[in-house]
């Protein structure tokens, strides 16, 4: 079963980051590496930050963009894995093993398949 | 209610938990389970007067649920073919039908009981979902016992189901590293349906007996399935708590504190039993808050009177409770505890601590304004008397008070 870890954090967060963000980013590889090999992750990847968001909606035929995010919240979205785990128990334990987890929030959920 | 309705009412209660709990690992769908449960109770109201209940009821529930679940699962396609076909195939195994009515239903609860109380739902999901599942509650009665409608605690219910399926939540016993945290959960979840009895509303008292029961025997069935000390030290706190319930409302209908409490009316026979039980818990040196809160409960429950109290290990035990649970109120609690020892003093320099975080909170005034009293402050603890009655939504609880702060008022004319 697939679900997506959202990752979710206070921009600037990473600072409080026991050891910095350097210690960060080391876990970062690490926590990819390690669920690579236990062949949880389909996917993964971090994203720029809320300064380069546009957001579009298109209503009545007419397209409007926006500079910045969906909606203004303290904890913006930075990144996601796609996982694949046989239920949401084993999700949760490598979502909570992302490092953001320490200072920010993951919300887990699963990813709907369609059979066509 | 004629008298077989009676009887299958029983019957029901005292086997479903176990019935669906079987049926759900079976068919893997909580919905289906239920549905296979309605239709052999149906049948049972159907065959039942005439011939009166079969021997081995439950039994007979079971396997007329289970031969239902499989005409349910061959009509409506809940799941993928090949996934019907593994379950179809489980079910048929289960046993051959004429060894029918002198089986044992499979006991799979263990597994019902961590699901409902998974930490992804919300608590009055797992409310509602253990009481309807494991505690055989219709929806009507759980909506009653919580003053909800009963479709709010329908609609709880459905979602907490949908959210299980879709959202991957597993009917598993948790693993062996998981256990104690879950099991954690499940206590609080059931500590939460007991205290539910115990809520007054504003001047009223209520004790919904029903809940209090369903909590204890869940807390013996858990207890007896997965024992633990933690799970037994619930269990005794519950009993301890329950078998005072007497004393705790007056003819009235009125709550009454416990330091008024006529304690002729407490079960004394009770409070023996569950404080032996408590004492095997120990025995076992894991110790634990909910442990720690029933030896508090006990402490109470074996003294004479308020005054005969052994302050002296509630005030110890408050604080072995604090390292688990460092709340203001279990701080205001040893406080008091401490004053009751003769330590005033230290106490109300405690309680001071504690008035950033309690200012709403009616018994911190009322425990501060009783230790003024007892140091001579006389006029501060006419003050606080006066705020905890503004607090206080209990007309006894406001008579009480009004009593202690006329008797202090009294004494400083002399």
């Amino acid at each position: 079963m697939q679900f997506m870890a959202l990752i979710y954090s206070a921009e600037g967060a990473e600072q409080s980051y026991p050891g910095g963000p350097e210690k960060m980013m080391a876990d970062y590889y690490a926590y990819t590496d390690e669920a690579k090999k236990a062949g949880v992750m389909l996917a993964g990847d971090a994203l720029h930050p809320i300064s380069t968001a546009t957001s579009i909606r298109e209503r009545d035929g007419k397209a409007s963009l926006t500079d910045g995010p969906f909606a203004e919240t303290k904890e913006q979205l930075g990144g996601y894995y796609l996982l694949d785990c046989k239920d949401l128990d084993e999700a949760t334990k490598w979502a909570g093993k992302i490092p953001t987890a320490k200072y920010g929030t993951i919300e887990v959920r699963p990813v709907m398949i369609w059979d066509n | 209610m004629i008298p077989i309705e009676a009887e299958l009412t029983r019957i029901v209660r005292a086997n479903s938990g176990r019935i669906v709990s079987a049926l759900i690992k079976s068919t893997r769908d909580f919905d289906l389970a239920e549905d296979a449960l309605q239709d052999a109770i149906a049948q049972a109201l159907q065959q039942w007067p005439e011939k009166g209940a079969p021997q081995n009821a439950g039994a007979w529930l079971y396997v007329t649920a289970k031969r239902r679940a499989i005409d349910l699962m061959r009509k409506e396609n809940r799941h993928n073919a090949e996934t019907t076909q593994q379950i179809l195939a489980d079910l048929d195994a289960d046993q051959p039908d004429n060894a029918e009515w002198d089986q044992d239903i499979p006991d799979e609860r263990l597994r019902l009981i961590f699901t409902c109380c998974h930490p992804a739902l919300n608590i009055d999901a797992q409310v509602a979902l253990t009481l309807r599942t494991l505690g055989g509650l219709s929806v009507r009665e759980i909506a009653r016992a919580f003053l909800a409608s009963e479709t709010t605690i329908g609609q709880r219910i459905t979602r907490a189901k949908q959210k299980i399926k879709a959202a991957h939540i597993p009917y598993e016993i948790p693993a062996h590293e998981d256990i104690q945290v879950r099991r954690t959960a499940v206590l609080k979840t059931i500590y939460l349906i007991f205290n539910e009895s115990y809520s007054a509303l504003e001047g009223q008292s209520l004790t919904r007996d029903d809940l209090a029961n369903e909590a204890i025997r869940l807390c013996t069935i858990l207890e007896q399935l997965d024992p633990d000390p933690e799970t037994s030290g619930l269990l005794c706190l519950m009993r301890l708590t329950h078998a005072r319930r007497q004393a705790r409302i007056d003819d009235d209908g009125e709550f009454v504190p416990l330091e008024k409490q006529d304690r002729s009316q407490w079960d004394h026979q009770e409070i023996e039993a569950a404080h032996t039980h408590l004492l095997q818990a120990f025995a076992h040196g894991q110790f634990g808050p909910f442990q720690l809160q029933a030896a508090i409960s006990a402490l109470h429950c074996l003294a004479e009177s308020w005054a005969d109290t052994d302050w002296q290990q509630i005030h110890a035990l408050y604080g072995a409770l604090a390292a688990y649970d460092p709340s203001p109120v279990v701080a205001l609690n040893q406080a008091v505890a401490l004053a009751n020892m003769g330590g005033t003093n230290k106490a109300l320099e405690q309680l001071n601590t504690l008035e950033a975080d309690l200012g709403n909170y009616q018994p911190f005034y009322a425990a501060r304004a009783d230790i003024l009293s007892q140091c001579g402050e006389e006029k501060t603890a006419q003050i606080d008397y006066d705020r905890a009655i503004e607090l206080s939504k209990n007309q006894v609880e406001k008579r009480f008070l009004f009593q202690k702060k006329s008797a202090l008022a009294a004494s400083l004319k002399k």
